[in-house]
């Protein structure tokens, strides 16, 4: 049983439709790359999977481990197990990293099945230390406020750390490589990998091939007009990277006239 | 989060006028004081609350506040012979300073056991720490020179009321090039209901002084029956190059009509530190100014007011800058729950002359229920050339793309709003200097928030 199933999936954005018929399925220890031209609705993807209450689920369905998350807050959805590492994240003014980890670390223990204790103050800063190793970030980047300031490259490492401590079965990435130079791509790259796993799932959404040579995805999608339309390996992407996204649109444009 | 500046001037309906029935204290309610003078000027005071109306909403800066509702007939001064069976003050109140922080000097007064202590140290240096009744009994001399120097007592009726009839205060006085580092705290406790709580403040540092002096209002046991009367004086003199930290906290039960004149002034290279911190009351009508009168003074404001139920909070701020080379700074923030309100009104004012004065201040609000309001009016009056004075006003709701952020780690949303609500008071929280005060804070948004 595919363990992230999503089934002909139709999302709106204030009536229109923007996602039209969208399957995917994605197991635990999977890595999933959705590439696809600007405008076609990769984001629109990642925001429903989340739950924002902006995106309107018209048809269709998202299974997680067999049962739907339709009817699940945002909060709840992470804390069932998936994550979205935003393509743009938000700055939180007054909250600081460290604040902010171990608020989302506390809810997720305390509605954890049996209830677990509160991470102490002790441990916790030992796990923030230790994840924010694997990014190579400075401890000094705990006491900063979310995002505040922070540049492109810090501000993905910093959603690289959130994903790192929360440990989803399921993780987004919502064009985690876009504004990064080639150096971030290999931190935040070599973030992921150490944490993929038999344990966690990925979905990588991107416009280049880049950081496909260090994630190495099993699969590659192409996604157009809301749907995917071509499933494939790593030459899929490769051939993207190489004759870019006009074939597709040939391919498949019409559907944008009928 | 950076909501659109908008600045909120609805006017007030002015409905079939309704005049409030005076109070029912009397002349011979006024405490005597063996010192000629000081007897004057409470007598003075009397005439004057006499002769004043009740402010209505035809005044100018009462327009968004209507205290017609005061149940002005009820209230009577409080018995000194019920004080008797007087509780301690729960030791949340007393203790709020943070541990390990020790403290120069405390006063405790109002409806509770009378607390009096200051380190002999200072006492021998001159100091005065002592409530007000006890300054005008014991330091009539030094009293003479320096009450009603800041703050008139006809500048309102219940101003004119507190410097009459008022039964409670502290003298806080500190003499020339004298240095109190460890802070001072004083805590005045109100509770019940149907009588009048006057006070009288007055800090008076000498040049080249330095102290840091906490003093908070407070109910500590929480009453929303009927209704409790406060109205206060507050003076403030910064002599040259004196520093002084004032925090003033005010977590007032639910039944309190609180009514305030405060008014700092300040002399050559003085500075003044001004927290400010509002979180109970059902009503607040407070007035804080500071007069720069002398070059090089330096004023800041900072303060913070988290409202619900039906609270309305109404602050009038003013920095006159009197003098050339002054600074002002003024940040108050304000948050708002269920069908509280909040008015915010400031000026900076800039004499003729007063060249190179810099004056800033911004009010920042945030409304966190759809039936709260905050009302926001800056001003500026400038009258001198060379000058830098910036201001700004913000209402803004908290940003769903914050929340959504927060939602999508796991935070449940009741917690995500408190930390953005707290991230947002971050700014200000910075300023004080004692983290039993920012946790008292801390609790008291979470208390009010959780209670939606």
């Amino acid at each position: 049983m595919p363990e992230l199933d999503i089934q002909n999936l139709h999302v709106s954005i204030e009536g229109n439709a923007i996602i039209r018929g969208l399957n995917l399925s994605v197991r635990r220890g999977e890595v999933h790359a959705i590439m696809g031209p600007n405008g076609t609705g990769k984001s629109t993807l990642a925001y429903a999977i989340m739950g924002h209450p902006n995106y309107e689920i018209t048809q269709g369905d998202i299974l997680l481990d067999g049962k739907s998350v339709l009817e699940l807050a945002p909060d709840e959805r992470s804390r069932a197990g998936l994550f979205l590492a935003f393509q743009y994240p938000v700055s939180i003014p007054g909250v600081t990293v460290a604040n902010f980890l171990r608020t989302a670390l506390n809810a997720k223990r305390r509605h954890a099945d049996p209830p677990q204790e509160e991470i102490s103050v002790l441990e916790f800063r030992k796990l923030l230390k230790a994840k924010m190793d694997l990014i190579e970030m400075e401890y000094a980047f705990g006491g900063r406020y979310l995002n505040e300031g922070f540049s492109g490259g810090e501000k993905k490492r910093t959603e690289v750390l959130q994903l790192a401590a929360l440990e989803p079965s399921f993780a987004i990435l919502d064009e985690t490589d876009s504004g990064l130079d080639i150096d971030a791509i290999r931190i935040v790259s070599e973030g992921v990998n150490a944490l993929k796993g038999p344990k966690m799932g990925v979905v990588v959404i991107t416009h280049y091939q880049r950081i496909l040579n260090y994630l190495q995805p099993d699969f590659v999608h192409v996604m157009f007009d809301g749907r995917i339309v071509e499933s494939g390996g790593d030459k899929l992407a490769l051939q993207l990277e190489e004759h870019g996204y006009d074939w597709v649109r040939e391919k498949y444009g019409q559907t944008d006239a009928a | 989060m950076t909501p659109a500046p908008k600045i909120i001037t609805k006017k007030a309906s002015i409905t079939a006028k309704v005049e409030l029935e005076g109070f029912s204290f009397t002349r011979d309610m006024i405490p005597e004081v063996t010192d000629e003078n000081l007897q004057a000027y409470r007598y003075k005071a009397w005439e004057a609350y006499q002769a004043l109306p009740f402010p209505t909403r035809k005044d100018e800066a009462w327009r968004r506040t209507d205290i017609r509702g005061l149940n002005t007939t009820l209230f009577t001064l409080p018995n000194a012979k019920k004080q008797e069976n007087m509780q301690t003050p729960l030791s949340r109140c007393v203790d709020f300073i943070a541990k390990g922080e020790e403290r120069a000097g405390q006063i405790i007064t109002g409806k509770v056991q009378t607390i009096r202590h200051l380190d002999a140290v200072f006492e021998e240096q001159g100091v005065v720490f002592v409530d007000f009744r006890t300054a005008e009994q014991e330091f009539p001399e030094l009293l003479r020179r320096i009450l009603g120097q800041i703050v008139s007592p006809d500048e309102d009726k219940f101003a004119a009321l507190a410097a009459a009839l008022a039964q409670d205060g502290v003298l806080l006085y500190v003499p020339k090039n004298v240095v109190i580092e460890n802070p001072l705290h004083s805590l005045y406790c109100a509770e019940g209901e149907g009588e009048a709580y006057l006070n009288h403040l007055l800090i008076w540092l000498e040049e080249g002084a330095q102290a840091t002096f906490v003093h908070e209002s407070a109910s500590p046991r929480e009453q929303k029956t009927g209704q409790l009367l406060h109205s206060g004086i507050v003076e403030i003199h910064v002599g040259k190059r004196a520093q002084l930290n004032f925090v003033e906290l005010q977590s007032w039960g639910k039944n309190v009509w609180s009514f305030t004149r405060e008014r700092a002034r300040v002399l050559e290279d003085g500075r003044l530190e001004w927290i400010f911190g509002a979180m109970g009351t059902h009503l607040t009508k407070n007035f804080s100014d500071v007069d720069l009168v002398e070059p090089g003074a330096f004023g800041r404001m900072s303060g913070f007011y988290f409202a619900n139920g039906d609270q309305h909070l109404d602050h009038d701020t003013q920095q006159n800058h009197l003098a050339r080379n002054t600074t002002s700074d003024l940040l108050y923030k304000g948050g708002l729950l269920d069908q509280s309100r909040s008015v915010w009104q400031g000026m900076i004012y800039v004499a003729p002359g007063a060249i190179g004065t810099d004056g800033y201040q911004a009010n920042r609000n945030l409304i966190l229920s759809k039936g709260a309001r905050a009302d926001s009016i800056p001003g500026l009056e400038i009258l001198a050339d060379d000058v830098r004075c910036t201001h700004g006003a913000t209402v803004g709701r908290i940003d769903e793309n914050e929340l959504f952020y927060l939602l999508s780690r796991g935070i449940p949303r009741n917690e995500a709003e408190q930390l953005i609500v707290l991230g947002f008071f971050a700014g200000i929280m910075e300023r004080i200097p004692f983290e039993g005060v920012k946790n008292r804070f801390t609790e008291a948004v979470r208390e009010k928030m959780e209670d939606r």
